[in-house]
């Protein structure tokens, strides 16, 4: 039910999460903020079962950070992405499986932006946009229409309030607020959240 | 007095020594010298073989220098047969960490979890430590290229050129009087490498079959290392006398004729 929406370029790494934490059929919350740190240059957003997605991601986060503090630098993106499923396919064959689906952003002067596609069955792929979820399956067709590897910040906001004002149209489940982080050369931001009104300001100037 | 002390590991004698551990470091000073020496575009590492006997079969394996990962090749000297658990050891190591993060394991970090395991054997349970001092030699994309050194109490440390095994501390103090710092290249390293050890060792000549020489370059984004054959170190070893000999033929000529 819930949806994360991700997407690279030659600059930056963009996410996108909505802000719906539900139980059982009731909204029980519509600030909640799905997408988390991981160091100065990598993002992850993380969806599953709520518990599973919380516990999994911290665990995942203090990992890096107790790898940069003992070594004096931290993980790069693509090492990172190897022991987040590492540590997924290990979990998925114990008694205790996460439930969790994941995008891991990232930003290295060498590659330029990073993203990485990640399931609870703990398959990744390195992506150029990705997306999870019942309104992921809507968005990926505006994705695909409208990237490019050279798009500027602006463009990628845009595409991001196109995907959800296509989610909040024919998704029958109510996703009004999406959270946006992005991560580029001088470090990971937090944009404007995108919610109805945005999405409404959007078309009244169109 | 020493008695009392000596025979466990785990105990500090009154002066505050473990003598296990330096009577480790003394087996280890009689060992086949092992050097290394860094240059601007690769590195050097030059051993002597101590057991050298014509009916031996050496097709099989190299006795002093094991490549451990793709990207670090280590020289050890101590006794043999704990040098082959720790190089067991240190591809273990690499390999859990290929695993876990899907790339080859930074050159301290693997100096640093081996001196763990030596630590250990310094402090519990009544076993000896391990007989073995390590030259490892590697690059990463952190800090480069990188030449570093580990003894039996489990210290390590990095260097630019240095020695262990027989008569390391004469190797040490002559590689300090002509290591040319920032203008080594690998052949200088080479020349040098065999110069120095050559005054560690017993014999007269220098011999193919008592040296091992590897090297590690950095080429095309690829770590390259090579264990040199008979054929290069001879060359090696030629030019080295050569080089000798017209020094000495010099030295007497300078010297007035009685």
């Amino acid at each position: 039910m819930e949806t994360i929406l991700g997407l690279r370029t030659d600059n930056f790494c963009i996410l996108a999460s909505d802000m719906t934490a539900a139980h059982s059929i009731i909204v029980m919350k519509s600030n909640e903020k799905k997408i988390y740190p991981v160091s100065d240059q990598i993002l992850m957003a993380a969806t599953g079962q709520q518990g599973d997605a919380h516990q999994f991601a911290e665990y995942i986060v203090k990992n890096v950070q107790l790898y940069k503090m003992r070594n004096g630098y931290g993980l790069s993106t693509a090492s990172a992405a190897h022991f987040i499923r590492q540590n997924l396919a290990e979990y998925l064959r114990s008694q205790t499986p996460y439930n969790v689906n994941l995008l891991l952003g990232g930003f290295e002067e060498k590659t330029g932006g990073q993203l990485y596609y990640m399931d609870y069955l703990a398959s990744s792929h390195e992506v150029k946009y990705g997306s999870h979820g019942y309104g992921g399956v809507i968005a990926l067709s505006i994705l695909e229409r409208y990237w490019r590897p050279d798009m500027t910040e602006a463009e990628a906001y845009d595409i991001m309030i196109k995907c959800v004002e296509e989610i909040q149209r024919r998704l029958i489940i109510n996703l009004p607020n999406f959270h946006i982080q992005i991560v580029d050369k001088n470090g990971i931001r937090v944009l404007p959240d995108i919610t109805t009104a945005t999405v409404l300001s959007k078309k009244s100037q169109a | 007095m020493a008695r009392r002390y000596d025979s466990r590991t785990t105990i500090f004698s009154p002066e505050g020594r473990l003598y296990q551990v330096e009577y480790a470091m003394e087996a280890i000073s009689h060992a086949g010298t092992c050097l290394g020496i860094l240059a601007n575009d690769g590195i050097v590492l030059v051993a002597e073989k101590k057991t050298v006997n014509k009916l031996l079969d050496e097709s099989v394996y190299s006795e002093k220098i094991y490549k451990l990962n793709d990207n670090m090749i280590c020289s050890l000297a101590g006794i043999t047969a704990d040098a082959n658990v720790l190089t067991n050891e240190l591809r273990l190591i690499s390999q859990r960490y290929l695993i876990q993060y899907g790339k080859t394991i930074p050159c301290e970090q693997l100096v640093s979890w081996l001196c763990d395991i030596k630590q250990a054997y310094t402090q519990y349970g009544g076993k000896r430590p391990f007989g073995v001092s390590i030259l490892y030699m590697g690059w990463d994309d952190q800090y480069g290229y990188q030449l570093y050194q580990s003894d039996p109490s489990g210290n390590y440390s990095g260097w630019k050129a240095t020695c262990i095994g027989q008569n390391s501390s004469a190797a040490v103090s002559s590689l300090k009087t002509e290591y040319k710092e920032g203008e080594m290249t690998i052949k200088d390293a080479l020349a040098l490498g065999i110069k120095v050890l050559s005054k560690t060792l017993d014999t007269a000549r220098l011999q193919t079959d008592r040296i091992e020489v590897a090297t590690l370059q950095r080429i095309n984004d690829k770590c390259v290392t090579r264990i040199l054959p008979d054929t290069e170190v001879q060359a090696l070893i030629d030019t080295f006398e050569k080089a000798e000999a017209e020094a000495a033929a010099a030295k007497k000529e300078k010297q007035p004729k009685p």
